[in-house]
Parts: structure tokens; sequence; C-alpha cells
């Protein structure tokens, strides 16, 4: 779960990491009363959504006038904003955060991750802050300095010190430096984030360390023991049906293609997508139906998989395990004949009492195209797709 | 042989009189798996399908022998049960249950790394369909009839995809020594890797498929050991060519979230590692017979 830019502010604050004063904006109106409440001269009007590269998306206007921020505001609230990592469809933006200018004389990049090759927690920094940290990997790999913390004892002093030097700061701000960087590995590991990104890290003209950005996203298996954190989501920068699926206890994620999916198992599904692919087709969506698929589960399934209205075809494919292919039959039959479809549907089962399972989609009567193999499925799926299509469906 | 269980492995089951954990537990009794009981802390000295339940994992292994153990406990309780395990001695573990924090598992991993190598008990999961022997033993919640006993081994990410692979294999008389699930979760307990090195010890395992998936580093790693210290063939599939940069797509650890995790970019290094590739999800089957019509 990713919360936003304000949100990770406030968590670090309180574990003694500085950043400039601000405050929430929902209508120009507000935008113009913080700024005046900050004080100063200069504002940064912030657009709040759940991605980075946020500037680059004009998403951070620089103001200098209560005017200038009262039109950046109108300018923000409510638009769409595309970045590389928003996909093409973007975010909305609802939330505005008014911040005090700072007086950059450096920019840094930090951050702590998991990382999965040495199952440990990795502290990452370069002292060529302000750009992407793919990019400076890719371009400068020696600019970046990874520091990786044993599990058993934690981070210490020594390492927040190595770090310190390794960002090229003033030995003036040592203490200051390893107690911001112990205070943003205790956030990660007391709230459960699996990742916590500052960037820019800025070294002020009057020679403090301040967060100027603050980026951080949460373990979901965690979520259970961070009631806290939990209460920070933001469900409008969240794909609606994707939400809907999780609330139903189904993993779908929703794709640029037509032939809609529905499958149990996370890999199974990436291999049928994959052979719709290869077979010349495009994946409308991964949908993994879990385990205990029953009949109205499968009909939920059925429902967010039509909800996309692109969807020329429908392709089920179920390896029965603790499933029974019976059971996953009969919900399918019962959910082609209450939703009333009117795209092909290509069922494959295989597994735990297939032949009954097969039978039972035989005899109900329904125009259902049946494949006995993956790639069957896939082809008839992709086939009857290309028919749709031609009929004008 | 095979690896890790046989038909003399002696099974416990944590979280035994659950309904997912009895559930399975018969499951595997069934398929004639050597289960000797299970554990239920409180619920010690009660008798359950037949067998009887320890409070501890310890109880367990001094009066039962326990060796392996399969753990159906709830996600927020798993690591200790895991680590419970490792303790009292277990040899083998299996977790099932999905939704394990990923701290957690850094937790457990860190645990067992404490352990000399001779005495570290082997996990495998969490978030997995677990790990059967055809025709020996099922330590996991997999449709045991699909299996057919053989030489061929079998370590995947998922479930029923291993199935997949298990069934195309059948279809054209291939059997298996043992499938491994090593799980969908960023950290696991086993990697590909550490399968590979077992299937490499077992003379009756002649070729092994690596079922994988986009997101994190463990197939290239596989490939690389594959490469410098396995004699037998490996053969890989990589799931998720069609899964956009960034998006989980189900398991927790399938995200491509840096370079050299997607599926395009693991298949171009694992041919050059020497790995056969699968070219499709549904060739598992007739590129293990290619591979192993050439021995």
């Amino acid at each position: 779960m990713d919360i936003h830019e304000y949100q990770a502010k406030e968590i670090l604050s309180g574990y003694g990491v500085k950043i400039a004063e601000g405050g929430m904006a929902y209508s120009p109106e507000d935008a113009v009363q913080r700024a005046r409440e900050i004080g100063g001269n200069v504002w940064a009007v912030k657009a709040q959504i759940h991605s980075g590269a946020r500037g680059k998306a004009g998403g951070i206007k620089i103001c200098k006038t209560d005017d200038e921020v009262e039109a950046a505001a109108e300018a923000l609230l409510g638009k769409t904003l595309i970045t590389h990592q928003t996909g093409p469809a973007g975010k909305v933006c609802s939330r505005l955060y008014i911040e005090a200018g700072t007086d950059i004389a450096k920019e840094l990049y930090f951050c702590f991750l998991v990382d999965r090759s040495s199952e440990r927690i990795v502290m990452v920094g370069s002292a060529q802050g302000g750009m992407e940290i793919e990019e400076l990997a890719e371009n400068n790999p020696d600019a970046i300095t990874k520091i990786y913390i044993e599990p058993a004892v934690g981070l210490q002093d020594y390492q927040a010190r190595e770090m310190a030097f390794a960002l090229g700061l003033d030995p003036a701000l040592l203490s200051h430096a390893v107690k911001t960087i112990r205070g943003c590995y205790r956030a990660l590991r007391e709230l459960d984030a699996n990742m916590l990104e500052i960037n820019p890290l800025v070294i002020t003209g009057s020679g403090e360390l301040v967060a100027l950005d603050a980026k951080m996203g949460f373990d979901d298996n965690a979520l259970f023991r961070q009631q806290k954190i939990s209460e920070l989501r933001d469900k409008t920068q969240e794909d609606p049906r994707e939400m809907a699926a999780a609330d139903r206890g189904l993993s779908y994620v929703g794709l640029d293609g037509d032939i809609g999916c529905m499958i149990n198992g996370a890999g199974l599904a990436m291999a049928t997508m994959d052979m719709i692919k290869l077979a010349g087709g495009e994946p409308a969506n991964f949908l993994d139906v879990g385990g205990g698929a029953s009949a109205e589960r499968t009909e939920k399934a059925f429902r967010l998989v039509l909800a996309d209205k692109g969807v020329k075809a429908m392709l089920v494919n179920i390896f029965a395990g603790i499933n029974r292919c019976d059971w996953i039959a009969e919900g399918v039959v019962e959910a082609v004949k209450k939703i009333d479809m009117k795209i092909p549907l290509i069922v494959r089962l295989s597994g735990t009492n297939v032949d009954e399972g097969r039978r039972i989609i035989a005899e109900s009567g329904l125009p259902i195209i049946t494949a006995e193999t993956l790639a069957e499925a896939a082809e008839k799926a992709v086939q009857a797709r290309n028919e749709a299509v031609a009929k004008g469906l | 042989m095979a690896i890790l269980i046989n038909e003399n492995t002696r099974i416990i089951v944590q979280g035994f009189t659950g309904k997912i954990g009895s559930f399975h537990a018969q499951d595997m009794i069934n398929y004639g798996s050597n289960v000797v009981g299970g554990i239920t802390p409180g619920k010690g000295g009660q008798t359950h399908l037949g067998l009887p339940v320890f409070n501890t994992v310890k109880e367990a292994v001094r009066q039962a022998g326990a060796e392996a153990s399969i753990i159906f406990v709830p996600p927020a309780f798993a690591a200790d049960s895991i680590m419970e395990a490792a303790d009292a001695g277990i040899k083998y573990c299996v977790a099932i249950t999905d939704g394990i924090p990923t701290q957690d598992m850094m937790t457990v991993k860190n645990f067992l790394r404490r352990f000399p190598k001779e005495k570290r008990m082997i996990l495998t999961g969490p978030n997995c369909a677990g790990t059967i022997s055809p025709g020996r033993a099922m330590l996991g919640i997999m449709p045991g009839h699909i299996y057919m006993q053989g030489n061929v081994g079998i370590v995947g990410r998922s479930g029923t995809l291993g199935y997949e692979a298990a069934d195309q294999m059948k279809r054209l008389g291939i059997g298996i020594s043992t499938s491994v699930g090593i799980g969908g979760d960023p950290i696991n307990g086993s990697s590909h890797r550490d399968i590979l090195e077992k299937f490499e010890q077992d003379p009756e395992t002649k070729v092994v498929v690596m079922i994988g998936e986009i997101g994190g580093p463990q197939e290239v790693e596989a490939g690389i050991f594959a490469k410098e210290h396995m004699s037998k063939p490996v053969v890989a599939y990589i799931a998720g060519l069609t899964a956009p940069e960034g998006r989980r797509m189900g398991h927790a650890g399938a995200i491509i979230s840096s370079a050299g995790e997607s599926a395009a970019e693991k298949v171009a290094m694992l041919k050059e590692l020497g790995v056969t590739i699968c070219p499709t999800p549904s060739a598992m089957g007739e590129t293990v017979a290619a591979v192993l019509a050439k021995m």
C-alpha cells in the first residue's frame, strides 16, 4: 500500500526527520490560506498523487504570490496527472500540499528498502539527488552507496555515519544526519514499510538537512497489525476494479487487451495471459480467483471481467486441485445464465473431477466453447475474439 | 530416493485441528504420507483424525519422532510456528500459509541462519502448494493424482502452474521424482537455486524443470548455479511475458521493480546460461520430452 507525500512526511517528522512547514489544501482558497499561515514569500504547491516524478508531469508548482498559489491550485485540483509510474490512465489529484519554499544548496538521494537477494533491509544513498535512482544506477553506478543492515542487531550508528560521509555531508551535520537516518530506519521497521524514499534529501542554504519529498510503501501482508497505516489508504488513487476485486478476495489487474481472463493461481494466470499473447491476442486482465472458487465467487469474477466493456471474449482456465471441476462448471453455467452473457466464452477445465465438469458444461446447452489443453484454450479464445470483432460485437 | 520427503518421513501438521489443517492432513494421510500427529497449543493429549495432538513441536519430536512439518497456521502467527519447528529439530518444513509479513520472514530467515548448516531446518514456502514425491509422500495441498512417479524434478513458485507442468508430462508418460513449490512471496525459505542443488544430488532425478515468474533475482541466480555446478539439464519456463512493470500480479513477489526482472530479460539471461527454455507454457511437457530423448 502506498501513501501520499504529506502523510509520509507527517510520519517521518514524528521520527525526528526535518521537513519544511506545510499544510493541506482541498480548494484554491484553502491553498492561499495555507500559504499565508506558513508565511514567507516562496511556496511549493504540490499535487498529492500516488506516484513519483510528479515534477516532470507538472504536478509541483513554485509560487511567489497569493495569486500564483491560487492559480496553481486551480490548475492542479481535479487534474489527471500522467507520470511514467501512473501508466497512461494517470491519477487524479484531489488534494494539495502547500509547503514553504526551501533554499536548496544541494540535493541528495536517500532510501531504505527490502532487498530480495540478501533478504535484508538495504540503505541506499547518493550525493546526486533529484534524479531517479534507476537512471543514476544505469548512468553512474559508482555514485550509489548501498549499506546492508544485519537483521539481528539492526542499523548501527557507524553505518549511518558511513552513509552520511558517502552523501558528502559536512562533519558539522553528522549528528543530525545520524538522527535522520536512524529515524527513517525506525519508521520502516516499526510500521512494516517495505520502502521509504527521500528524493531529494536536501542540504539547505542555512546548513540543515531537510526531506523535500517523501515516499513510503507498506507491506500489505502486515496491515493487519498497522491499524493507523491502514487508515491512510486513499482509495481514489487505486484502480476501482482492482479495489472491488480485492474486497471480494479476488486478485485483479486491469490491462489494455480485449480477452477477459478468469484463472485459478497467479502463476497459471500469468502463463495463460502469455499463451493468449503468443496466439496473437491481448489479455484484458489478470484475474486469480484463488483456491475456493465457489459458484458465488465465480459469478463475482465474471461480473468483474465483464464490467470492462472492451472485453470481446472471455477465457476461463481452471486447474482444479482442492477445487473440483464439477463445482467450477456449475458455477460457470449459473453465472452465464444469470448474467446473460453476450460475448463468446471459452472454458478449459483440468484436474480433479474433470470429466464430470466437462459433462456439466456440455449438457448445459449453453454456447460455451470448450478446450482440453492450455494451447487449445488460448487459440480458441483468440479465434472467438477475432470472429466477434469481425461481426462488430 | 527423491528429495526432501519419502514414504518414511515422519510428518506433523502445525495448525492440525483447524478446518484447513484437518482437511489437508486427511488428504495427505489418504495419499499415503506418514503423518504421525499434529500441533495445536492447548489441545495436547487429545486425538484428532486418529492421531495424537501435541502442545509443542518439541513434544512431537520427542514422542513421535517428527522429522518434517507442514504449517497451516494463520499469517499473524506463522513465523513463530516456523521458528518453533526449527528450534525443535524438525529437518524439513513446508509453510503453506499465504500472507506472512515480509519483515517476519526476514526474522525467520535470520533465525534459521543461526543454526550450523548440518542442523539447519530446510524451509520451503510460504505461500506455496507444498512438496510431493509421487507414489511416496505428499506434504502439501496439491491434487496428488495428477503426478506420475518418475525422474523429472520440478521446482516452481506457482501451485497451479506446477500442476499444469506435471499434467503435461503425465500425458507424455513422463513422471516426477519430486515437485517442490517454493512459493510466491518476495522472501521465501528456499530459492530455486537451493532446490536445484538438492536435485543435482539426487540420483533418481535426471532433468529438472524450473517454473519461474517475473520479479526478483532467483531464477537467474539458479541459472548461474546450473551452469557452474550442475551435470543435469535444466528446463525453464518464466511466466509473465505480458505483465506490465510495477504492477503486482497476484503473488507478493511477482512484480517487476528493477532491471532484469521481466520475463523477457530473465529468459534471455537463462538462455545465455545454457538453460533450455520452454517457448510457451503449453510446451513444458514436450520440451522436457525432447531433453530426455537426447540423454
